[in-house]
């Protein structure tokens, strides 16, 4: 076996583990059915999960995440029984649809997550400090690729691990997309049938349970790449050798592991059919399937949270000399106002769904109005996290914008100061919009004109930001390779999310445009064009400083310019079907409404875009080891990352710098940035 | 200088150019209520703000791809200009105001939807998974699968939902609003072009969303009084003349069919066909014989015997108005099913 590459014998190993997982989950599924049934909820789990752990094993042995996966499927079975224990000792029944009952699943899938970060070893500093036991100060890793697939401290090696987690999440969540898309290629139902049947769900549930979780992998796989360009680069903008508080961040990121684990268990145990929203009382009555998805979500907050946490105290506690708050470059304004939200609005989301949790499990009617509760209740509680977080989603990326445009245009950022504090009154205003997504909820209807009010005001700080990079590449001399070009490609996606906007905020407009297409048009183009783009940008522009090489050049221009102009028919398709009376979450239309065109132009859309996210993948892996090299200041930019040479050390800067002058002054004859100790 | 003359008006044709462009298309779908024409009035303005910031931006950033992008061989930066205070204050303040003005017009036309007519006909509204149904106090409180509406005639509709959260639209009419169980929501709308509409489900509901649909058929108030004569009449007679069967029936097509077939197909309950006298096996792993008591028993209380394979069912019968008596002509209709 030593000879073959560790991915063949792998991918290898996945096929052997998914079958014996399949097996497995055939016999038990039998042992409590009694009867065969090939499409088993918990043969498709245990064939993941088998197929998973065996493929590590084949990549890099039992340690790191095989042994976190390993101790997460012991868990999840631990905490099941003991609650299957603990039903045989009151009488109640043992067994369920899935193989357990739903108590059994929630208990299970949380000590599971628990046990995961204990077999990755995420805790093990902190369990050697409660024993009093010594561990190192500067942590060290082996030279080589097998160090991302375990406990990290390095910023920079976290930092890549989430954005290759982030690319995985996004390729499955793309993928759940492309199957719905071609659900919906033409009126009636084409294979997601009625007499469609696997994990216990038809056709129309599957739709759902896809599109659904469509939702909530992307806005996770959203989360972890904002991290993961936060945590490469703010350290280095910084000056920091390392995070404020590294085992926290690696913490942060092992605990999104299980957590997109038990999301996409939902799937297998029954899915469910209620958006990524999750709104009550529908949520109270979908399969298991909506637990896990309540469970993960809630475990995946804790990534977020403590994640800001580091971010914030980092920035105001490892500045390097003379970085007061305006001569910090502009991404770590961003950063910070996004760790703000991110936070303390976290919380809000993962407490409504722990009441629905409790009120599914233990009978505590929060949401029921049999019991007194209130379901609109439920939707304050959740748009008071899930607005905020649109901002948490986009804020890094008009960051990434800010940051590269001056580098690109050889000139300053036009209005540095404004540009800062507009991402703090983004993210302030952002706290007090929430109830815009409720405006036809049946909330108290006097609460509808002041949230209008409220909400319009977000213009305002987005509008300095465009006319500020407006006014940047305004007389520069422009220069466009691939990170520039979709620096560009962000702004202007960006500006059609930015102006749907409004018309969504004026209450009587939305009373048409609510939970329609259009919105769903708005939220891509937005997420687009603040996330997405910029996230692609980043890469492409960090790519060299991770690396020491550059991606292929050619290849970024095709994905650039296939997944762009695509986009554009994607988005607008489906905001002026969404108008035309086109509602959002649905299976399938009515094909009187005459949208059978317009959906297959859509879907064709969606495939295009795919296939550029595909190119970029491949372009992004063969480049590691094949790219041209690039050790240098290949932006030529001023920041104090690209003075050192690529790829950057473990320990980051050898000499500290002092920052002696502003982050963006090209073109001013003579000034600097940084200057580094040993520099005279 | 040149710069600046020549972007101005490159952006006035551009945003000329998007709105009649935009205008041409035709966005919306045909207005058929009153209170559209001020949703429409205002989504126009907007159209027109949107068209004139759409060029504001695009078109300084096109011309400056085009006209300052690097010259080939230079390498040298650009112009050091590090920003604008008073432009800075211009576009802070300017766009402060639009929206203020625009807050201000979307609260106006918003007021002008929620005119009140204290005459307005009373429609009761019950959406449930997955399906509508209308009834007319003003009529004797017959109830229908459609919805008709008279023209030029504003209507309150009382909406309420007996299971989840549903949204009622017709977009045809532009407003929408949810349906809260436990509570009433209220709806006006004065239709004022007459056609065949449908109202849908906007707020997802469950496996069946999509289709949660029903016919609007809007009419002259002639027209409209005949029909509600005629199913005032029509509902005395059926109530006096039906068997127990056929009211079983009626009922089985308002609120059983999207779940349970009677053509022996699975759906998300299971089939009614040749149900009655059969062995059933239930999630416990016991069985039970459908006999009277049992069927009772199942459709008062969905959650007491699930049936193997299947969810328990959340629909609760009683706040239909669906008692002992209804159950018993259910069951009727189910022991015709062989």
């Amino acid at each position: 076996m030593t000879n073959i590459k560790p991915v063949w014998r792998g991918l290898f190993l996945l096929v052997v583990g998914a079958l014996i997982g399949y097996g497995v989950g055939l016999g038990l599924d039998f042992a409590v059915q009694k009867t065969v049934s090939y499409q088993a909820p918990v043969a498709g789990l245990f064939s993941l999960l088998f197929g998973a752990i065996f493929f590590f094993f084949g990549l890099i042995g039992y340690h790191g995440v095989t042994k976190g996966l390993v101790f997460q499927v012991l868990g999840t079975l631990a905490g099941a029984l003991f609650v299957t224990g603990i039903r045989a000792a009151m009488g109640l029944g043992l067994w369920g649809p899935f193989l357990f009952t739903e108590p059994a699943w929630v208990l299970g899938g949380l000590v599971g997550a628990l046990s995961f970060l204990a077999g990755v070893g995420a805790v093990t500093d902190w369990w050697k400090w409660a024993l009093g036991e010594p561990t190192s100060d500067h942590h060290h890793d082996e030279p080589g690729w097998e160090k991302y697939f375990g406990v990290s401290l390095d910023h920079k090696v976290i930092g890549i691990q989430y954005t290759v987690v982030a690319l995985l999440l996004i390729s499955v969540g793309g993928l759940f997309a492309l199957i719905f898309r071609t659900e919906l290629a033409a009126s009636g139902l084409q294979f997601l049938t009625r007499e469609f049947k696997l994990f216990d769900q038809n056709g129309l549930q599957m739709y759902n349970s896809l599109m659904s979780l469509h939702g909530m992998i992307m806005i996770v796989s959203i989360l972890l790449g904002i991290a993961g360009i936060m945590n490469y680069v703010v350290p280095l903008l910084l000056g920091a050798q390392d995070m404020a508080f590294p085992r926290m961040n690696a913490f942060s990121f092992w605990i999104a592991v299980p957590a997109a684990v038990l999301l996409l268990s939902s799937i297998f145990l029954g899915g469910f059919d209620t958006g990524w929203t999750g709104y009550p009382p529908l949520s109270v009555r979908a399969p298991v399937g909506m637990q896990m998805f309540f469970l993960g979500v809630f475990v995946a907050g804790w990534s977020s949270i403590l994640g800001g946490l580091n971010i914030i105290a980092t920035t105001l506690r490892m500045r390097a000399k003379g970085m007061t708050a305006f001569r910090m470059p502009i991404l770590v304004w961003a950063s910070v106002a996004t760790s703000l939200i991110s936070l303390t609005a976290t919380q809000l989301i993962g407490l409504a769904f722990q009441l629905v949790m409790f009120q599914r499990l233990l009978g505590m009617g929060f949401f029921d109005p049999d019991k007194g509760g209130n379901p609109v209740l439920f939707q304050h509680l959740f748009w008071f996290y899930s607005h905020p977080a649109v901002y948490v989603f986009v804020l890094p990326g008009l960051g990434v914008i800010s940051e590269l445009l001056p580098v690109f245009v050889r000139k300053p950022l036009f209005g540095y100061k404004w540009v800062a504090m507009s991402s703090l009154g983004i993210a302030l205003v952002g706290f007090l919009v929430w109830a815009h997504h409720m405006f036809t909820s049946g909330m108290n209807e006097y609460l509808r004109v002041p949230f209008m009010y409220s909400t319009l005001l977000v213009a305002v700080p987005t509008g300095v930001k465009f006319f500020s990079w407006v006014a940047t590449l305004w007389k520069g001399k422009i220069r466009t390779p691939v990170p520039m070009l979709f620096v560009l490609g962000g702004i202007v996606v960006f500006l059609m999310g930015g102006l749907s906007g409004p018309p969504n905020a004026t209450v009587s407009t939305d009373l048409h445009l609510h939970d329609t297409y259009f919105i769903v048009g708005h939220f891509h183009d937005t997420i687009f064009g603040g996330f997405v783009f910029p996230f692609f940008a980043a890469i492409y522009y960090w790519f060299p400083k991770a690396s020491g090489r550059r991606m292929n050049e050619f290849w970024g221009k095709v994905h650039f310019w296939l997944m762009t102009p695509s986009f554009f028919v994607l988005t607008l398709g489906m905001m002026r079907i969404g108008l035309l009376g086109m509602r959002r979450r649905i299976a399938d239309y009515d094909p009187a409404l005459g949208f059978d065109l317009t959906h297959l132009v859509l879907t064709i859309a969606g495939f295009l875009i795919a296939l550029s996210v595909l190119i970029f993948i491949i372009n992004f892996f063969h480049s590691m080891k094949n790219g041209e090299k690039a050790e240098g200041n290949v932006w030529e930019s001023r920041s104090p990352e690209w003075q050192v040479p690529s790829p950057m050390p473990m320990h980051n800067y050898e000499h500290e710098f002092e920052v002696v002058g502003e982050p963006y002054d090209y073109g001013l004859a003579g000034s600097r940035y940084v200057k580094f100790a040993n520099e005279k | 200088m040149r710069h600046y003359v020549i972007v101005g008006i490159l952006v006035i044709v551009a945003a000329v150019g998007t709105y009649t462009g935009l205008h041409a298309v035709g966005l919306m779908p045909v207005e058929a209520s009153v209170q559209a024409a001020p949703i429409d009035w205002l989504w126009n303005l907007e159209v027109i703000t949107i068209s004139f910031l759409f060029a504001l931006i695009i078109v300084p950033m096109v011309y400056s791809l085009v006209v300052f992008r690097r010259k080939k061989g230079d390498n040298t930066d650009a112009e050091h200009i590090e920003g604008n205070t008073t432009l800075e204050i211009a576009w802070t303040i300017i766009p402060l105001i639009v929206v203020v003005i625009f807050a201000y017009l979307g609260a106006y036309s918003l007021g002008e939807t929620r005119r009140v007519d204290p005459n307005a006909m009373i429609v009761k509204v019950t959406g449930f998974q997955w399906g509508w149904q209308f009834e007319y106090p003003a009529y004797g409180g017959f109830k229908s699968d459609k919805l008709y509406l008279p023209a030029d005639k504003q209507v309150l509709l009382q909406l309420q939902a007996l299971d989840v959260i549903h949204s009622f639209w017709v977009p045809e009419f532009r407003v929408k609003q949810d349906l809260v169980p436990g509570r009433i929501t209220e709806y006006r709308i004065t239709p004022s072009l007459i056609g065949d509409y449908k109202v849908r489900c906007a707020e997802i509901c469950g496996t069946s969303h999509a289709y949660m649909e029903a016919p609007v058929v809007v009419v002259d108030q002639a027209a409209f009084d005949t029909w509600a004569k005629d199913q005032q009449v029509a509902a005395a007679q059926a109530e006096a003349n039906a068997t127990p069967e056929q009211k079983g029936e009626k009922l089985y097509q308002t609120y059983c069919k999207a779940c349970h077939s009677i053509n022996g197909t699975a759906g998300n309950g299971p089939t009614w066909l040749g149900l009655f006298g059969h062995e059933v096996e239930l999630a416990d792993g016991t069985t039970v014989t459908a006999d009277e008591a049992y069927l009772t028993q199942s459709i008062k209380e969905p959650q007491s015997q699930v049936v193997q394979g299947y969810s328990p069912m959340a629909f609760n019968p009683a706040a239909v108005g669906i008692g002992d008596t209804e159950i018993g002509y259910l069951v009727a209709y189910i022991k015709t099913l062989k």
